[in-house]
């Protein structure tokens, strides 16, 4: 399976479709493994284009009330580093195209062991690793190991980098960049559009690679106005909000599993280029 | 201990940290993208200030008129007649203003962060001594100050909170994980990424990502090198042993730092085994976690088999943080500090001997190194010297101390 680059793939078939990518973040685990597992795997068929799984860590430091909540249940649920790779691999087993990229903190990896993670990212069917604690300044921890064995190294672009800093960001990129279009963390307030128009440009001054924006899109309307710019759209969130609500709503989890790709497939409506 | 014949020792143990901010395999910059410039630009900051003659006069002057530096090198009589040992000296860091050394780091990173033009500070607090430190300084030069703080601290802690509202500080109660320090701290960075241009973020530990471990080892390494001219002028001397308490880490490495190279001077730093370290309650970094990465830095923490952090305990609020610098934990890697712990009982019978037989109420957190002391300087000689850092005083500890021993106040 190593060699075969689903996101390059996936990225190609959008061009072909004129079509942005919806990339869907949820946290591994969240509400609990089962359900988590039945949601993972209905995503692609509801509409998403790319899965970016949450490692679950107690201590989400980038991340807002909504995914440090998700963490929080996904651990009391007994989740761990080792089911979520698991569910990966679950996955795999329905599914040999939709690119997966894993976003999370260092230290469960750390603790794992670097190598021995890699390996098993790679066995399981991960495409690529977001890294929210390792900035360039820490290469040698887990991006270089990790684009030698093969996975991609997803980073984090941000308002904050001037074009110096935003080709020190770039040079050890693959896959695709995350544009953060906000300074903030997770699931507060959205960007200004013309903000982002202006920085997605100025991104690929600097880049060939596909560019996904995140951070506060939150319905199917930011989603096609971020279309319209960029090559994905990440929704976060929004998503992890649906959830949620189910639970505090007392839905059984069968309701809450619909109810989300519901929203998934409402939200895949913006990625079209030609309405 | 002797560390002259370890064939891989360094040649000075004060040279860390490298160009990256690593103590061996210790420290970096382990932040989101979105932070990375301004850790530079701090960086940057600091290495232009810190030697800068104006900036040197500046903090004389507040640590001299305003904290009420030197703090005193202090014989205590009573304390070493009853231990019949070593003599014991106490670094009286508590007298200063406030109450604790936290203020030696907190008037050296707002200067700095005047220097800069940032025009909003954030913190955050533990035991609420840093944040009381921080909204002092904030006062003393009106900057607005947001401090937060676990929700669970709030509670234990009140008096403080409630100087901290007096001097002016705006108090977040921190809900989110655990409600205590290390949350405090994770909202305090996620502040700091969302008001990235006009915000200053004092730490209040030798710990976070560089140059942060190494700006406040720098800023209170002033208890130790007060505290060895101190001795020499007394004694003729250096100490055969120096002992502090470690929450982060802070005012340890400040007594420390100056003595690292000096081979005959037994360093040990105190951390707090809470109802012990094998119980699993606890904030012993060192003797009971295992090296990660958390807020900023790779250092010793505690965590479960899953790379999870798990939620420090001790009796002393300030103590009670589940990390601990990584200078501390590179020190402890090579050896050239031991590193011992001390239960919520002992610190808590620590405290109450010290106001018994020297009219010093300790704070909770000296407490523990000076039950350490107890430990230790009945078995050493009459003519050898032990230096420990009473780093803070125990107002702040009564009600905590009451109610552990059964009274009602
Ligand atoms: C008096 C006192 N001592 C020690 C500490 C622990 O911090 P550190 O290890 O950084 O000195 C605190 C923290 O609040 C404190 O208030």
């Amino acid at each position: 399976m190593i060699g075969e680059n689903r996101i390059e793939k996936k990225f190609e078939q959008l061009e072909e479709r004129n079509k942005a990518g919806l990339v869907t973040f949820l946290t591994a685990g969240d509400p609990d493994p089962n359900t988590a597992q039945e949601i993972l795997n209905g995503l692609p068929a509801a509409g998403a284009d790319i899965i970016e799984l949450g490692m679950p860590f107690s201590d989400p430091m980038a991340d807002g009330p909504a995914i440090q909540l998700a963490n929080l249940r996904s651990l009391a649920n007994g989740m761990t580093l080792q089911k979520t790779l698991d569910q990966v691999a679950t996955f795999r087993t329905l599914d040999n195209e939709t690119p997966i990229v894993l976003m999370g903190y260092y230290n469960p990896i750390h603790y794992y062991g670097t190598q021995r993670f890699i390996d098993a990212a790679i066995e399981a069917g991960v495409d690529g690793l977001i890294i929210v604690d390792l900035p360039p300044e820490e290469d040698e921890e887990l991006c270089h190991p990790s684009m030698t064995a093969g996975l991609n190294w997803i980073r984090l672009a941000t308002p904050t980098a001037n074009d110096e800093r935003l080709a020190k960001i770039l040079k050890n990129s693959s896959g695709f960049v995350y544009y953060v279009s906000i300074t903030g963390i997770t699931g507060t307030h959205s960007a200004q559009h013309s903000d982002t128009n202006e920085a997605v440009a100025r991104i690929r001054k600097q880049t060939d690679l596909p560019i996904a924006v995140g951070f506060g899109i939150k319905t199917v309307d930011h989603v096609a106005s971020t279309a319209a710019v960029a090559d994905a759209a990440v929704v976060g969130s929004a998503l992890i909000n649906t959830i949620e609500e189910g639970l505090t709503a007392q839905l059984p989890k069968s309701e809450i599993v619909k109810n989300l790709h519901t929203f998934v497939a409402e939200l895949a409506k913006g990625t079209a280029r030609d309405r | 201990m002797n560390t002259s014949d370890q064939s891989s020792a360094p040649e000075s143990y004060r040279s860390g940290p490298d160009e990256g901010g690593h103590f061996g395999i210790f420290g970096g910059r382990f932040v989101a993208e979105t932070l990375m410039p301004l850790i530079l630009e701090v960086e940057e900051a600091y290495n232009r200030y810190k030697d800068d003659p104006e900036f040197r006069s500046e903090l004389n002057y507040f640590s001299n008129d305003y904290v009420g530096r030197p703090s005193p090198l202090y014989l205590a009589q009573r304390l070493t007649d009853e231990l019949g040992g070593a003599k014991i000296y106490f670094k009286r860091d508590e007298l200063n203003h406030t109450g604790a050394h936290k203020i030696n780091n907190t008037l050296g990173q707002i200067l700095l962060a005047r220097r800069m033009g940032k025009k909003r500070i954030i913190a955050e607090t533990g035991a609420g001594q840093h944040g009381v430190a921080t909204a002092t300084v904030c006062a003393l030069f009106n900057l607005p100050c947001v401090v937060y703080m676990g929700a669970k601290d709030i509670e234990r802690q009140a008096p403080n909170v409630f100087r901290m509202k007096l001097l002016g500080a705006e108090i977040v109660p921190v809900t989110s994980g655990t409600a205590t320090l290390k949350d405090a701290m994770n909202d305090a960075l996620r502040d700091w990424v969302t008001n990235v241009d006009d915000t200053f973020y004092i730490i209040g530990t030798a710990a976070g990502p560089h140059p942060y471990p190494k700006m406040v080892r720098d800023f209170q390494s002033i208890i130790g090198i007060e505290a060895r001219a101190q001795l020499l002028e007394k004694e003729n001397r250096l100490p055969d042993t120096i002992v502090a308490c470690i929450g982060g880490g802070s005012n340890a490495i400040g007594l420390f730092h100056p003595f690292l190279d000096d081979p005959g001077v037994n360093i040990i730093g105190v951390e707090a085994a809470g109802h012990g370290v094998e119980s699993g309650q606890h904030a012993a970094s060192l003797n009971g976690g295992k090296p990660g990465v958390l807020h900023g830095n790779r250092t010793f923490l505690l965590q479960d088999g899953d790379g999870q952090i798990i939620d420090a305990h001790s009796i002393s609020a300030g103590l009670d943080y589940p990390g601990i610098g990584p200078e501390h934990s590179w020190l402890h890697d090579i050896g050239r500090v031991e590193y011992v712990s001390v239960t919520d009982d002992e610190a808590l019978e620590g405290f109450q001997l010290c106001c018994r037989t020297e009219g010093i109420i300790p704070a909770l957190e000296p407490a523990h190194a000076l039950a350490h002391v107890t430990k230790i300087a009945p078995g050493m000689h009459k003519e050898q010297i032990i230096i420990m850092n009473l780093c803070g005083r125990g107002d702040k500890d009564v009600f905590t101390v009451a109610k552990a021993l059964g009274v009602e106040i």
